[in-house]
C-alpha cells in the first residue's frame, strides 16, 4: 500500500520556492528534498519559515511560486489529500466534541469504511496514548492531550506522508520519547515524516535535518554531520553555532 | 455525498452538545410571536402577520447562528486542516446547510405549532405555512454561510446580518406594499429572496393554495441553491 521507491523519487521535492506573506517574501529561492521513508526534522528560529513551508507542502499556502512536488504530484493536488496527513501547530480539532467523535469524523473524511471506523479510532488512540479518554470532550483535556488528539486525527487515514508542525510542544519527556518512538516506527514501515521542532534534543532522533533561517536553508545534513561540523557538545549548541555562522556569513556578504 | 453526510453528522453532534443554542433556536422565535399575540390580543393582527413572522424570525435566527459557523472553523484551525483532507468545499458547505436544515425543521414545527396555539388562524393550508417557514429558515442558513465565508473577522461577521438582511426587510413589502414603493425600490425588491418569502406567507394568510405560491417557493429554492454555490465559491482553499 505504501509507495516507497528505494532510493528513488524524494517524497517532497522543492525547487526555487518563493512565498510572499504580507507583501514580503518569507521564503525566497528555497531548494530542498525530503527523502522517502525517512524522518526529517525541520529546525530553525521562530519566523524562519518552517510553518509556511509546511503549509505549502500540504497545499493551503497562498502566493506560492516555484515547484513543490509531493509524492510525485504537485502540492495540493486532490489525489494527495488522502495520502498526506497534516497536523497544525495549535491543536486543530473540535473542542466541543469528544475524542472519539473527532477521530470518527476525520476517519470518515479519510475514507475509512464505517465498519472499520471503531477499530481505526481504537488504533490511533492507543498510538498517541489516549486510552480511556475516548468519551471525553476535547475542551476538558489538557493542552498536551489536545495536541495528541490532533496528531491522532492525522493518523486515522494511515497517510504515506505526515507533515507535523511542532507535534511535541508542551509534552513531558516521557510522552515525547513515546511519540518519537512512534515516528520512528512509522518511518520503519515506509512512511515519510517531516517534523518541525524547537526542542533540539529531538534533532538527534531524525534521519536528516533541515536548518532554516530567515526563509532560507542554512544546512541539510544528518545529526552526526551536525555534531561533527560544529564540534559542539550537544545538539542545541551545534544548532546555535550553525545559525550564528550563517548570520555572520550573510552580514559579511551584505557589506 | 458521504463526506457531506459525515460533515452534517459532525455539525449535528456539535449542536447536540450545545443545549443552550438549541433552546434559543426553538424558544426565541416562540417568545417573540407570543409577545405579538399578547400585544394585539383580540385583533386580527396575528392572523394577518403571524405567517410572515413565523417565516421571518427563524430566517434571522438561523442567519445569525450560521454566519458565525465558518468563522469559528477558520479561527480554530479546523478549516485549514479540513482543506488538506479529501473533503470538498461543496461537502463542507452542504454539510453545514443539511445539519442546520435539520434544526430548522424542528424549529418551524415548534414555531408554527406555538403560533397556532396562541391564536394564529391561517386562511391557507397550515402544512404549507410549515413548508415555507422551513424553506425560509434554510434560506437564512445558506445566506448566513455565504456571508460568513465573506467575513474575515468577528466584527465583520456580526455586521453581515444588518448588511444583508436589513435592506431586504425594508423593501420586502412588510413596511409598505411593494406596488406603492418608488419604482427603483420595487425593482430592487424583486431581486431579494426575502420578498418572495414574505409574498408566499402573505398569500397563505389570505387563503392562497399551492398553485398560487409555487412560483415564490421556486424562487426561494433557487436562492438557497445560489447561496450554497456562493458559499462554496467564496471559501478559499489556500490562504495567505
Amino acid at each position: 500500500m505504501v509507495n516507497n521507491p528505494a532510493g528513488g523519487e524524494p517524497a517532497i521535492r522543492v525547487r526555487d520556492l518563493r512565498i510572499e506573506r504580507g507583501g514580503r517574501a518569507v521564503i525566497d529561492g528555497l531548494d530542498v528534498d525530503v527523502p522517502a521513508g525517512s524522518v526529517v526534522g525541520l529546525l530553525g528560529p521562530s519566523g524562519s519559515g518552517k510553518t509556511t513551508l509546511m503549509r505549502a507542502v500540504v497545499g493551503v499556502q497562498d502566493r506560492v511560486t516555484g515547484t513543490v512536488d509531493v509524492l510525485g504530484l504537485p502540492a495540493g493536488a486532490p489525489e494527495l489529500r488522502r495520502r498526506v496527513g497534516y497536523v497544525t501547530q495549535a491543536a486543530s480539532v473540535y473542542t466541543d466534541l469528544t475524542v472519539a467523535q473527532n477521530l470518527g469524523y476525520f476517519a470518515a473524511l479519510a475514507g475509512v469504511a464505517p465498519t472499520r471506523r471503531r477499530d481505526t479510532v481504537g488504533r490511533v488512540v492507543a498510538e498517541v496514548d489516549l486510552g480511556g479518554h475516548e468519551k471525553q470532550v476535547v475542551a476538558t483535556l489538557s493542552g498536551g492531550e489536545r495536541s495528541r488528539v490532533s496528531l491522532a486525527a492525522a493518523l486515522v487515514g494511515d497517510p504515506e506522508l505526515l507533515v507535523l508542525d511542532e507535534p511535541t510542544v508542551g509534552l513531558d519527556p516521557v510522552l515525547r520519547r513515546d511519540l518519537w518512538a512512534l515516528f520512528r516506527e512509522l518511518s520503519r514501515t515506509g512512511r515519510t515524516l517531516l517534523v518541525s521542532s524547537h526542542v533540539m534534543d529531538e534533532a538527534t532522533q531524525c534521519d536528516r535535518l533541515l536548518l532554516m533561517r530567515a526563509g532560507g536553508l542554512v544546512a541539510d545534513l544528518t545529526p552526526e554531520e551536525l555534531m561533527q561540523q560544529t564540534g559542539a557538545p550537544d545538539a542545541e549548541r551545534a544548532f546555535l553555532a550553525l545559525i550564528d555562522r550563517s548570520a555572520g556569513a550573510t552580514e559579511g556578504t551584505a557589506r | 455525498m458521504n463526506l457531506t453526510l459525515a460533515t452534517a453528522g459532525r455539525v449535528l453532534d456539535q449542536l447536540r452538545a450545545d443545549h443552550r443554542t438549541i433552546a434559543l433556536v426553538l424558544v426565541l422565535p416562540c417568545l417573540l410571536i407570543g409577545l405579538i399575540a399578547w400585544m394585539f390580543d383580540g385583533t386580527p393582527v396575528l392572523d394577518q402577520f403571524g405567517p410572515m413572522l413565523v417565516g421571518l424570525f427563524p430566517l434571522i435566527v438561523m442567519f445569525l447562528v450560521t454566519s458565525v459557523a465558518t468563522l469559528r472553523e477558520r479561527q480554530s484551525g479546523t478549516l485549514e486542516r479540513l482543506m488538506t483532507t479529501p473533503v470538498r468545499k461543496g461537502d463542507f458547505v452542504a454539510g453545514y446547510a443539511l445539519a442546520f436544515a435539520t434544526l430548522a425543521l424542528f424549529q418551524s414545527l415548534v414555531v408554527v405549532g406555538f403560533a397556532t396555539l396562541v391564536g394564529m388562524d391561517v386562511a391557507g393550508p397550515l402544512g404549507l405555512v410549515i413548508v415555507v417557514a422551513l424553506l425560509d429558515a434554510v434560506l437564512g442558513c445558506c445566506l448566513g454561510l455565504a456571508a460568513s465565508a465573506l467575513a474575515r473577522s468577528e466584527f465583520q461577521a456580526v455586521q453581515m446580518m444588518p448588511a444583508i438582511l436589513f435592506p431586504q426587510l425594508i423593501t420586502c413589502g412588510l413596511l409598505m406594499p411593494r406596488d406603492e414603493m418608488p419604482q427603483v425600490l420595487e425593482w430592487l425588491s424583486r431581486v431579494f429572496p426575502l420578498t418572495y418569502a414574505i409574498e408566499a406567507m402573505q398569500g397563505l394568510a389570505a387563503g392562497d393554495q399551492w398553485v398560487d405560491i409555487r412560483g415564490a417557493v421556486g424562487v426561494i429554492a433557487l436562492f438557497i441553491v445560489g447561496a450554497v454555490a456562493l458559499g462554496v465559491l467564496t471559501l478559499p482553499r489556500r490562504t495567505p
